[in-house]
């Protein structure tokens, strides 16, 4: 199943870290907040990506199902 | 009422008077049919092609549908009469002048997806609406199966979006919250909730009357029905209007008696929709279909006539302002990209930045769509991007000279 990084913005304090971590996959605006590719990730990137999550200070970076994603309403 | 007259949500005693009582109400329209099962009603709704009235257009009926299938539990439905918006009064008259039609609406969704509490929803600042649909409610204690609750809204622009109508109703704090879980699955209380824009609501009233067929005799293309919008920025005193979907632009322009040549833009769908030049669109049909295709919003039915001799730079500059302020706080591109954009502008339009700052604007907006918890952002920047769009000369004009070419005037000081 595709999945695809995804930032819950409440929780995101910015401080940067996943952009420096995984540069090539996660861009940072000038306030080093996250950019994210709406792309699913790459299989061979999976396990990166989950160790970008898992230093995510705040928890607020995840992988997300496209299904969860889609559904309206 | 087979007729194509386009007063069908305003039809009755007159705007200038008060409220519409219990007893005119239903003698004027009859009661709330009952005993209709819940099925076939959300069926009629679907083949009515209703959309929501709250700013994103979504099909009514499959809204409902979504929350009658549900599995089994409680649920709830939230009227929603907040109406922040600032260039919008529809949702505040309909709800001073048929507070009735409204209660019909969130009764009959109620009982649609078998509700067990309706909350009525509405702005702290809209006073008629607040004691009309209090009085409405206490006219119909007794006759309804489920409790109702009035909720005053706090005064902002973000209090109105559906999770943070929500999140205030539960914990009295009205930001929005991070979706999944959405209001359908866990809203008020927790339990399935059906957010819906109290003009929605009060068509819902009519079509479960009158039919779906009687729905789409009115419209003259695409988007079937009426529409209650709110014009402003004319000559005249502007206001709201309930008008047949397909009407033009230019027909709405005509009604305020404000003279062609008198209008040069076009704000469409309110702070989150589009400017466009009257150029392009005095022929053009207020039909969200065909406003879609175009690239424009009829949102939440604004219709903004701007006047020529106002400049589109100073006006897009105010609504940046006010929609930077109105961010909730929470999430760091709204925050910090919507102050960015704010003070750019205004930068710019007092005559105070270069052609740099109209580059930065430009890659701010491409950069903040989809990063916030709610839409805002991208309501904001959709905004800017239109004002880009069709006011560009004259941003290019200001950051030049320093110089507004619409005032004619030096503008550092203004
Ligand atoms: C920032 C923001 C503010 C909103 N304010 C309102 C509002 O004041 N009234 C409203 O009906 N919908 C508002 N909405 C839309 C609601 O989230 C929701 O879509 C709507 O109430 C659903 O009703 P409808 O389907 O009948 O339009 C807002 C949305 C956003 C993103
Ligand atoms: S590491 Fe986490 S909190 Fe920090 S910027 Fe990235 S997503 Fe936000
Ligand atoms: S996107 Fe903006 S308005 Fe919406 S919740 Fe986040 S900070 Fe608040």
């Amino acid at each position: 199943m595709d999945v695809t990084l995804r930032v819950d913005w409440i929780l995101c304090d910015g401080y940067g870290l996943c952009g420096d971590l995984l540069p090539d996959l996660i861009d940072l605006d000038e306030w080093r907040y996250p950019i994210l590719s709406p792309e699913p990730v790459e299989r061979g990137r999976l396990s990166d990506a989950q160790r970008a999550i898992d230093c995510c200070p705040m928890k607020a970076l995840k992988l997300e199902s496209e299904t969860v994603r889609r559904r309206p309403g | 009422m087979t007729d194509r007259s386009t007063t069908r949500l305003l039809s009755g005693p007159s705007l200038a008077g008060a409220a519409e009582g219990l007893g005119s109400h239903t003698s004027r329209l009859g009661p709330l049919p009952r005993g209709i099962d819940s099925s076939s009603l959300v069926t009629e709704l679907e083949a009515s092609g209703l959309l929501g009235r709250g700013g994103a257009g979504f099909p009514v009926g499959r809204k409902w549908r979504a929350l009658a299938e549900r599995p089994t539990g409680r649920a709830v439905i939230v009227a929603n009469g907040a109406e922040g918006e600032p260039a919008s009064l529809k949702d505040r008259v309909l709800m001073a002048h048929r507070p009735h039609l409204v209660l019909d609406g969130a009764i009959l969704a109620a009982n649609a997806i078998d509700a067990d509490e309706i909350v009525l929803y509405i702005g702290q600042e809209h006073k008629a609406a607040v004691e009309s649909i209090g009085r409405a409610i206490d006219e119909r204690r007794g006759g309804v199966r489920q409790p109702i609750r009035l909720v005053q809204a706090p005064i902002g622009y973000v209090a109105g979006e559906a999770s943070a109508a929500v999140n205030y109703i539960n914990t009295r704090d009205a930001r929005p919250t991070t979706t999944p879980p959405r209001v359908s699955e866990h809203g008020v209380d927790g339990g399935p909730t059906l957010v819906q824009n109290v003009e929605s609501l009060a068509y819902a009233a009519l079509i479960v009357r009158f039919g779906a067929h009687w729905y789409r005799t009115a419209g003259r293309l695409e988007s079937p029905g009426t529409a209650l919008i709110t014009v402003g920025g004319a000559a005249g005193e502007g206001g709201v209007r309930e008008v047949e979907l397909g009407i033009t632009v230019g027909e709405i322009a005509d009604a305020e008696a404000t003279p062609p040549g008198r209008i040069q833009a076009v704000l469409l769908g309110g702070y989150f929709g589009t400017w466009a030049s009257v150029r392009d669109v005095r022929q053009m049909p207020l039909d969200p279909a065909e406003m879609k295709r175009r690239g424009l919003t009829f949102g939440c039915g604004i219709v903004g006539l701007l006047p020529t001799g106002t400049c589109g730079v100073v006006a897009t500059a105010g609504i940046m302002a006010y929609l930077a302020k109105e961010s909730a706080g929470q999430c760091g591109p709204c925050v910090h990209g919507l102050r960015a954009i704010g003070d750019a502008t205004g930068r710019l339009a007092s005559g105070q930045a270069g052609a740099s700052e109209v580059v930065d604007i430009e890659r701010w907006a491409s950069q903040i769509g989809g990063r916030g918890a709610c839409h805002h952002p991208d309501g904001a920047i959709q905004l800017m991007t239109s004002a880009m769009n069709v006011f560009g000369d004259e941003f290019i004009q200001h950051a030049r000279t320093g110089r507004c070419s619409v005032t004619g005037s030096r503008i550092a000081a203004a």
